[in-house]
C-alpha cells in the first residue's frame, strides 16, 4: 500500500506495458510502409529486367508477357536491332553534351544569384522566378513552344535542336542544386586565397570549385538523368533522328523488340551504379 | 576630442624605425554611416601594433583595407612607401590570419601552408623546406598530412599563422584570431604569438577587443572608438596617461571625478571638485581646454593606498575622504569601493602582500595617490554611453 501511494504521487507514473506494446508495434510501421513503397516504385523495372531474359517465339522478334523460357540471347545480340542501338547511342551522346553545357551554365548561374544582392544583379527576381517557371511549366508547353521557334527560326530538327532543348530544360535543376551548396559557403575561404596571392581564376579552380563539386555533380547527375529518358521534349525537336524514348514510342505501334529490356536494364543498372557510388563517397568524406 | 594629438607617442619605439604601412586619411563609408573616419596611423618595421575598440569601432574595417578585401571611400594606403589603396589582395605584400581561420578543408595541413608558395611558382624542395620550418615554428611538424578537421582550435590557429607568415609577407593582419578560444588558451596562445613575432621578426597589425590581449602582447597600441583613433602608443603610455575618458574606461578601469580647473599656474593644474575638495595633476596631463572648464580627473584603482581617516597627504600625493561600502577579499588582492565626500565611488584595488589589516566595510579612510599618477581628460559628450561601449567590448 505504502509504496503505490509513493508512486502515486509521482507526476505522471509511466504505466509501462501498454505504452511498450504499443511502441514494439510501432517500430515496424514506418520500415514496413517503405518498403511497400519501394515495391511498387521498382514493380514495373522487375517485370522489365526479368523479361528481359524471355524467350520469344514465332517469326516476328517482339517481346510478349508471356513466360516462355529463360534465355541471354538478346544480351548476345543486344545492337541487333539498328534503328534502336543509333537511337540508343544518340541519347547518349545527347545526354553528356547537354549535361557538360547545362552543368557549366547552371554553376555559373548559381554562383551570380548567391554572390550579388539585388542591388547589384538587376532582375535577379525575375531570374529566380524564371527558373521556377522553368522547373514548373508543363514540358508539353515547352516541348510545342521550342518547336514553334526552330520552325519560325528556320532552324533543321536534329541534334543541335535536341541539345539546346535539354540544355534549356537542365539548367534550372542544375543552378538550384549548386545554389543549395553555395549558400552555405564561407567566404573567407575565398578571402583567404586571394590574400595568399591567387587571382579570382585560380581560387575559384583550386577552393571554390572543389568545395562545391558534390552539388555540381549532383546537379550534373540530375541534368543526365533527365535527358536520357526525356520523351516529351524530343518528341518536338527530335526531326528524323529519335533518341532511345523516342525510337521506343515509335515502336510500340508495331511491337518492342526485346533488346529495348536489355538497354532498359543497363540504363537502370548504371543508374543504381551512380547512387550507390555517391553513397560511398559521401560515407567516405564525413 | 579629435582635436588633441596622438599623445604620448612612445618615442623609444618609434623614432629611427622604417614605416611599413601608413593609413592617410582613410574613411569608410558603409550605407552612410561611417565606419572608419578621417584615419590616420603609421605601422613601423618589426612591431607588434595593435588595434583596440569595442566592436564596430572600425577596427576590423581598417585591418581588411589594409589586405585589400574593402577599398576605402576616400584617403591612401601606403604599403612599403608604395600606394595600394586599389590594389587587388592577390598583389599585395601583405598576409591574413582570418577570425574563423579559413583553413581550406579539402586540403592537408602541408598543403594549406604550402597554398601561398605555389602560387609564387616556388620549387618543391624550397616549398617543402619553408613549410617544414614554419610549422616547426607553430609547434606542429608532425601534422602534415591531416586535415583542418582533424585538428583542435587552437592547432588549426598555428596552421593558420604557418600559411600567413610562409610567405614573409610585409605586414601580418591579425583579425581577433583568438576569439574562439578559451580563456586558458588564449593566454598560453598569447606567449606564444608574441615568441613567434620575435622570432620571425615580422611586423604584426592585430585586431582585438580584449585589452588585456592587447596590453600583454603590443609594442604599441591604438584605442579606437566611432572610426577613430582616440589613444595612440606603447601600452604603459596609454594606460598610464589616457588621452579620453573612453580610453580611460575602455583600457582597464579608472576612477573618474568631475571637476573644474581653477588654477593652471605653475607644473600642477588644481582641479575642484564639486564637494570643493582639489586634486593636483601634473600640467601635460591636463587637456587644452576650450570654453568650458569641466574636466573629469583619473586615477587608476591600484595606484591609491587605503589607510586611516587621520592621516594628513604628504607632499606630492592627492588625498580623498571616504567611507568604505563594499570590502572584497580576491586572493591576489583586496578590492574596494569606498563612497567619496565629492559623491563618487571609487575603486581601490590593494595587493595581498600581507602587511596591515584590511579597513572592513563603514570604516572612514582616506584614499592617498602620487599627483603624478593623476591625469584630466575632457569629459565625453551627450550620447556617449561608456557602459554600452564597454559591455560590447567584453
Amino acid at each position: 500500500m505504502s509504496v503505490e501511494t509513493v508512486t502515486g504521487t509521482r507526476p505522471s507514473p509511466p504505466r509501462e506495458r501498454p505504452l511498450g506494446r504499443r511502441r514494439k508495434v510501432g517500430r515496424y510501421v514506418l520500415p514496413t510502409y517503405s518498403w511497400l513503397v519501394i515495391g511498387y516504385l521498382v514493380f514495373p523495372i522487375v517485370i522489365m529486367m526479368i523479361y528481359s531474359f524471355n524467350r520469344v517465339l514465332g517469326g516476328a522478334q517482339v517481346v510478349s508477357f508471356s513466360w516462355n523460357g529463360f534465355t541471354t540471347l538478346w544480351y548476345q545480340q543486344w545492337s541487333g536491332v539498328p534503328g534502336l542501338t543509333t537511337a540508343f547511342w544518340l541519347s547518349i551522346r545527347l545526354a553528356l553534351v547537354s549535361t557538360v553545357i547545362a552543368t557549366v551554365l547552371g554553376t555559373l548561374l548559381a554562383m551570380a544569384l548567391v554572390r550579388y544582392r539585388s542591388n547589384k544583379f538587376r532582375g535577379k527576381l525575375a531570374v529566380e522566378q524564371i527558373l521556377f517557371l522553368n522547373i514548373a511549366a508543363p514540358e508539353i508547353v515547352m516541348g510545342a513552344s521550342l518547336l514553334g521557334l526552330f520552325v519560325t527560326l528556320n532552324i533543321n530538327r536534329g541534334f543541335l535542336t535536341l541539345v539546346l532543348a535539354h540544355v534549356m530544360f537542365s539548367i534550372a535543376y542544375v543552378t538550384v542544386t549548386v545554389r543549395a551548396r553555395l549558400a552555405g559557403f564561407d567566404r573567407s575561404l575565398e578571402e583567404a586565397a586571394y590574400d595568399l596571392g591567387a587571382n579570382p581564376l585560380t581560387t575559384f579552380r583550386l577552393v571554390t570549385l572543389p568545395l562545391i563539386m558534390p552539388g555540381v555533380l549532383a546537379g550534373a547527375l540530375m541534368a543526365f538523368a533527365l535527358s536520357i529518358d526525356d520523351f516529351v521534349t524530343s518528341n518536338f525537336v527530335s526531326g528524323t533522328s529519335d533518341p532511345f524514348p523516342v525510337w521506343v514510342y515509335g515502336a510500340t505501334r508495331v511491337g518492342i523488340p526485346p533488346q529495348v529490356f536489355v538497354f532498359g536494364t543497363f540504363i537502370f543498372m548504371v543508374g543504381i551504379g551512380f547512387a550507390f557510388m555517391s553513397i560511398v563517397l559521401s560515407r567516405k568524406k564525413s | 576630442m579629435t582635436d588633441s594629438p596622438p599623445a604620448h607617442e612612445s618615442e623609444s619605439v618609434a623614432r629611427g624605425r622604417e614605416t611599413v604601412a601608413c593609413l592617410e586619411h582613410v574613411t569608410k563609408i558603409f550605407e552612410k554611416t561611417p565606419a572608419v573616419d578621417d584615419l590616420n596611423l603609421e605601422i613601423y618595421e618589426g612591431e607588434f601594433f595593435s588595434l583596440l575598440g569595442p566592436s564596430g569601432c572600425g577596427k576590423t574595417t581598417s585591418l581588411r583595407m589594409l589586405g585589400g578585401f574593402e577599398e576605402p571611400t576616400s584617403g591612401r594606403i601606403l604599403l612599403g612607401g608604395r600606394d595600394v589603396t586599389y590594389q587587388a589582395p592577390y598583389h599585395r605584400d601583405v598576409n591574413t590570419v582570418f577570425q574563423s581561420y579559413a583553413l581550406f578543408p579539402h586540403l592537408d595541413v602541408f598543403e594549406n601552408v604550402a597554398f601561398g608558395l605555389r602560387r609564387q611558382r616556388l620549387n618543391k624542395a624550397e616549398i617543402a623546406r619553408r613549410v617544414g620550418s614554419l610549422l616547426e615554428i607553430v609547434d606542429l611538424p608532425s601534422y602534415e598530412k591531416r586535415r583542418a578537421s582533424q585538428l583542435s582550435g587552437g592547432q588549426q590557429q598555428r596552421v593558420a599563422l604557418a600559411r600567413a607568415l610562409v610567405n614573409e609577407p610585409k605586414l601580418l593582419l591579425l583579425d581577433e584570431p583568438m576569439s574562439a578560444l578559451d580563456a586558458k588558451l588564449r593566454r598560453q596562445m598569447q606567449i606564444e604569438l608574441k615568441r613567434i613575432q620575435t622570432q620571425v621578426g615580422i611586423t604584426f597589425l592585430y585586431v582585438t577587443h580584449d585589452q588585456e590581449e592587447a596590453m600583454t602582447m603590443s609594442d604599441r597600441l591604438a584605442v579606437m572608438r566611432n572610426g577613430k583613433i582616440e589613444g595612440i602608443g606603447s601600452p604603459r603610455d596609454v594606460y598610464d596617461s589616457p588621452s579620453t575618458e573612453f580610453v580611460a574606461t575602455f583600457l582597464g578601469a579608472s576612477n573618474l571625478l568631475t571637476g573644474e580647473i581653477t588654477n593652471t599656474e605653475g607644473p600642477f593644474a588644481t582641479i575642484t571638485l564639486t564637494n570643493a575638495s582639489t586634486l593636483s595633476v601634473p600640467r601635460e596631463r591636463v587637456p587644452a581646454m576650450s570654453g568650458s572648464k569641466t574636466v573629469k580627473v583619473g586615477v587608476r584603482p591600484e595606484k591609491i593606498s587605503i589607510g586611516a581617516s587621520s592621516a594628513s597627504p604628504p607632499p606630492g600625493h592627492n588625498q580623498l575622504r571616504g567611507r568604505v561600502r563594499v570590502s572584497t577579499f580576491t586572493g591576489v588582492g583586496n578590492q574596494y569601493l569606498v563612497d567619496t565626500a565629492s559623491g563618487v565611488e571609487v575603486t581601490v584595488y590593494a595587493q595581498n602582500i600581507g602587511q596591515e589589516l584590511a579597513p572592513r566595510s563603514g570604516e572612514n579612510v582616506t584614499l592617498t595617490w602620487p599627483v603624478e599618477h593623476t591625469f584630466a581628460v575632457r569629459p565625453m559628450r551627450g550620447g556617449d554611453d561608456i557602459d554600452e561601449l564597454q559591455s560590447e567590448g567584453e
